[in-house]
């Protein structure tokens, strides 16, 4: 008996090692982010645009509001374009395992999961870009919408296996069609897999640099009008951060830094929204 | 009766049947409400059940009794259609409702499993929904909104299970919250909301009390005056209690079926003595 404890707490010991193995690098990062960046964010970081490096040398005003705006219309554009095709692929996917169409689209999908990112974007480039003539928040938005698409396909399917057979029999056998099942009965119970699938996707998404390279391209400005978020060409924070890392003034450098917390916080935001909008009530409304 | 042959013949359908039903000669007169030709179910290549051809009278119970695994509910699931969702299951045969096979193309599953309800073996609330809207989750999920209909219709619904004073005052509670005799209870209400025509029903009492089974048994005898029933029941004198008719299958088989005085009183078939008598299954 009393050896049997000893070896639980060895275990529990060992866990808490593990745990702690696997969250110190994350600490270490977000640590170091905060202490280079945190001297760059002030009130200016939030209202100005970033201009020539010679603003940010001089001392003038200078900040990255176009940057924090731009990654915000592109994500979301992202999502309105990938939410939707997601999910539907990821229920045809598990609830029509027989439809003619699902080899094809799961090869598709797969593909699309296995393609490099920088490969994303240049199909964005030829989709969008090129007929456009210009390169845009739109682009960038269709980018990132193929890197979320197959993350939530795939999550939306497998949230939606889990939901037993029996509840979707139940809901045909009092006459209700199929699709309504799926939609009144069975996502409603997957929705916690639903949503940290596409809270996976966007983190994943909201991260990535490479596909905007020549989708978004990146700008220096806010553009004249709103619509230039979705029109010409956008700065987003995870590109922007490489190009401010990589410029030789070290007034950007720190600007960088408060990019990273900028970024960091954008997802943390995501997980405490999509854990709120989960729980909660219980009930179908 | 002083009606005669010529007179009942100038009556209209409707009445010839009421006046019929009210002579004590039901058999020759009761039409099929449901009835199975040839019904065999695969899975794969393995039978589920095998050439099965079985009458179900209107407004009478039917109990289907047999061991284990002898192929109740693969022949209860072909009644409405359950199986096309089983990859592997393979139907042939007929299963004509009102004389016409519900498996032709120009029918709509949908409409069928509307008019032939179904109660599982085990409990199957919808997992998020509150006790309230799994009861009339059958009219609202098909766009019924009339808020005191729904009202009237899950209060009786929830009274002919036997269910509705434990609920009544936690009806917007989540309906996993309730016991699962409860929730077994609570998916028959379910069904009975949508109010079919035919009631499938899998060993609807297995996992109730006496109390409640009971309740369940004489909700049976009320239920039988406007619509059909086929029950599976593991319960011999369940079997007894409620039903019109019983048929006996083994392995795959429909051993014998008929009156269920005949069939527990004086069966033709040793097999169909040796269960109802216990001696295996
Ligand atoms: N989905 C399936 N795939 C393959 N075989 C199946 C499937 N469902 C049932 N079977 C087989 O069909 C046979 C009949 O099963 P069924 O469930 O109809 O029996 P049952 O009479 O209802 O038994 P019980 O009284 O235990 O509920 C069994 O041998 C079972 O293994
Ligand atoms: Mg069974």
């Amino acid at each position: 008996m009393r050896r049997r404890r000893i070896h639980d707490k060895f275990i529990e010991i060992l866990l808490v090692i593990a745990t702690i193995a696997v969250l110190l690098p994350l600490i270490i990062i977000i640590f170091h982010v905060i202490v280079e960046g945190v001297s760059a964010l002030n009130y200016e970081f939030f209202t100005e645009e970033l201009g020539s490096p010679s603003r940010a040398i001089q001392g003038k005003p200078t900040g990255l509001v176009h940057t924090i705006l731009g990654t915000i219309v592109v994500d979301m554009l992202a999502l309105v374009i990938a939410v939707p095709v997601g999910i539907g692929a990821g229920m045809m996917l598990s609830e029509y395992p027989d439809h003619m169409l699902n080899p094809t689209l799961r090869i598709m999908n797969d593909t699309l999961n296995g393609m490099p990112a920088i490969l994303k974007g240049l199909f964005a480039f030829v989709l969008i870009v090129k007929p456009m003539g210009t390169f845009s928040g739109l682009a960038g938005g269709v980018a990132l919408s193929f890197v979320m698409l197959p993350i939530i396909a795939r999550a939306t399917e497998s949230a939606l296996l889990t939901i037993p057979w029996t509840i979707r029999e139940a809901g045909l056998a009092l006459g209700i069609p199929r699709w309504r099942v799926v939609i009144s009965a069975v996502m409603p119970a997957a929705k916690t897999g639903l949503a940290t699938g596409l809270l996976l996707a966007f983190a994943r998404a909201a991260g990535e640099a490479a596909p905007l390279l020549f989708t978004s391209f990146g700008n220096n400005y806010l553009p004249d009008q709103w619509f230039g978020f979705i029109f010409n060409p956008v700065d987003t924070l995870p590109q922007r951060l490489y190009s401010l890392a990589i410029s030789p003034y070290s007034e950007w450098h720190s600007m960088g830094w408060a990019a990273a917390i900028v970024l960091l916080v954008m997802v943390i935001l995501a997980f405490v929204f999509a854990r709120f909008v989960t729980r909660g009530k219980v009930q179908l409304k | 009766m002083e009606i005669n042959i010529m007179k009942s013949k100038d009556l209209p359908e409707e009445t010839l049947k009421t006046v019929h039903s009210n002579t004590e000669n039901q058999k020759t007169v009761m039409k099929n409400r449901m009835e199975t030709k040839n019904l065999t179910v695969k899975y794969g290549s393995i039978y589920g059940v095998k050439n099965i051809s079985l009458p179900f009278q209107d407004k009478t119970v039917t109990a289907l009794i047999g061991p284990s695994g002898c192929g109740k509910t693969t022949y209860l699931r072909a009644l409405n259609r359950m199986h096309d969702l089983t990859r592997e299951a393979k139907i042939e045969g007929e299963v004509l409702l009102d004389n016409k096979n519900i498996y032709d193309e120009d029918i709509n599953p949908v409409t069928i499993r509307r008019k032939i309800g179904m109660v599982f073996q085990k409990p199957t609330p919808f997992p998020t929904m509150s006790i309230y809207d799994n009861v009339v989750a059958g009219l609202k999920l098909v766009g019924i909104r009339n808020r005191s209909l729904l009202d009237e219709v899950c209060e009786k619904a929830l009274k002919q299970a036997a269910l509705f004073d434990e609920v009544k005052d936690r009806l917007k509670t989540p309906a996993v919250s309730i016991s699962g005799g409860q929730q077994q209870r609570l998916s028959i209400a379910r069904a009975l909301a949508v109010e079919p025509e035919v009631l499938l029903m899998d060993e609807p009492t297995s996992s109730l009390d006496p109390q409640a089974t009971l309740r369940i048994e004489e909700l049976i005898h009320v239920l039988k005056k406007d619509i059909t029933i086929i029950i599976i029941t593991h319960n011999m004198q369940q079997a007894a209690r409620v039903s019109d008719k019983t048929a006996f299958f083994y392995v795959g088989d429909l051993i014998e079926a008929g009156d269920t005085n005949t069939i527990f009183t004086n069966p033709k078939e040793k097999q169909t003595e040796d269960y109802i008598t216990g001696r295996f299954g």
